[in-house]
């Protein structure tokens, strides 16, 4: 299974805890009572959360602290900037190609 | 000239959807007429270093549309599809690319065409997807593009990696 932002972000429960996170430093049990879904569940997406690199996981004492790495989070509106920058370039094209339409547009008002 | 147009898209998170908008400093009648003039559509619609070519091209409502792209190495992409309706104000139709290791992943596009004054015209474009996951993949393929098609005009665009 690949391990990246939108392998991170594809799952609702997982951009609830994400959500949840953003909020406030958590601990495991923490997360876990704002869910449905049972402990380990929880547990699960925390796991591939932090092997996706979005959550970090701390053990303090016996507890473990769950934090969310905003700085990989920029990594999702990365991409979506670029997909728009594909479609830039293609309207971009449009444009070159509307002043010359505009332009033949006018010569032929002119010839009649 | 005014500034720059700029292109903006939504994509949100969960969502099966995603939206493209876009002013032109043209009016409706020709930003339309390049959407479905065949000389016209193939001039713009593929990356600059990739030929396009029209197979079928019949827009008009049930009318049907493929186009391949070739690269500098003869690869081909193809993508197809029929469209729904097509007036001025509104384009719907189907699309698929070709190159997915399975068929069927069709997309339902809704296009409007929105009349402004000085001329000036606003495209909508809403593209529905099967899944979350088809939505996902989709960007991310197009990401791939942009880069290639970066390469060639790196100097040019000074903004993060494109």
């Amino acid at each position: 299974m690949r391990r990246d932002v939108f392998q991170a972000i594809a799952d609702p429960n997982r951009r609830a805890i994400l959500s949840l996170l953003a909020k406030q430093r958590l601990t495991l049990n923490g997360v876990a009572d704002n869910f449905r879904i049972s402990r380990p569940a929880v547990s699960r997406h925390i796991k591939i959360l932090a092997e996706c690199g979005l959550v970090y996981v701390q053990q303090q004492g016996r507890e473990r602290y769950c934090e969310v790495r905003m700085d990989k989070m920029t990594e999702v509106s990365d991409w979506i900037e670029q997909y728009r920058q594909l479609w830039e370039q293609r309207f971009d094209r449009l444009d070159e190609l509307l002043i010359d339409m505009k332009k033949k547009e006018k010569k032929n008002v002119g010839k009649k | 000239m005014s500034a720059k147009n700029k292109t903006t898209m939504t994509a949100k998170p969960g969502k099966q959807e995603i939206f493209i908008t876009r002013e032109f400093d043209a009016p409706r009648e020709l930003v339309f007429k390049a959407h479905t003039d065949p000389n016209l559509f193939a001039q713009w619609i593929g990356p600059r270093d990739l030929t396009t070519t029209l197979e079928a091209f019949e827009p008009v409502s049930g009318g049907r549309y493929r186009f391949i792209q070739k690269d500098k190495d003869g690869n081909k992409f193809g993508f197809h599809g029929v469209f729904h309706e097509v007036s001025p104000e509104r384009v719907i139709q189907t699309f698929e690319f070709e190159g997915l290791p399975e068929s069927g992943h069709v997309t339902l596009e809704t296009m409007t065409l929105e009349a402004l004054p000085n001329n000036r015209t606003r495209l909508t474009t809403q593209s529905v997807f099967q899944s979350v996951s088809d939505r996902d993949g989709m960007i991310e393929s197009g990401m791939e593009y942009g880069v290639n098609e970066g390469y060639e005009r790196l100097d040019e665009i000074l903004s993060k990696m494109k």
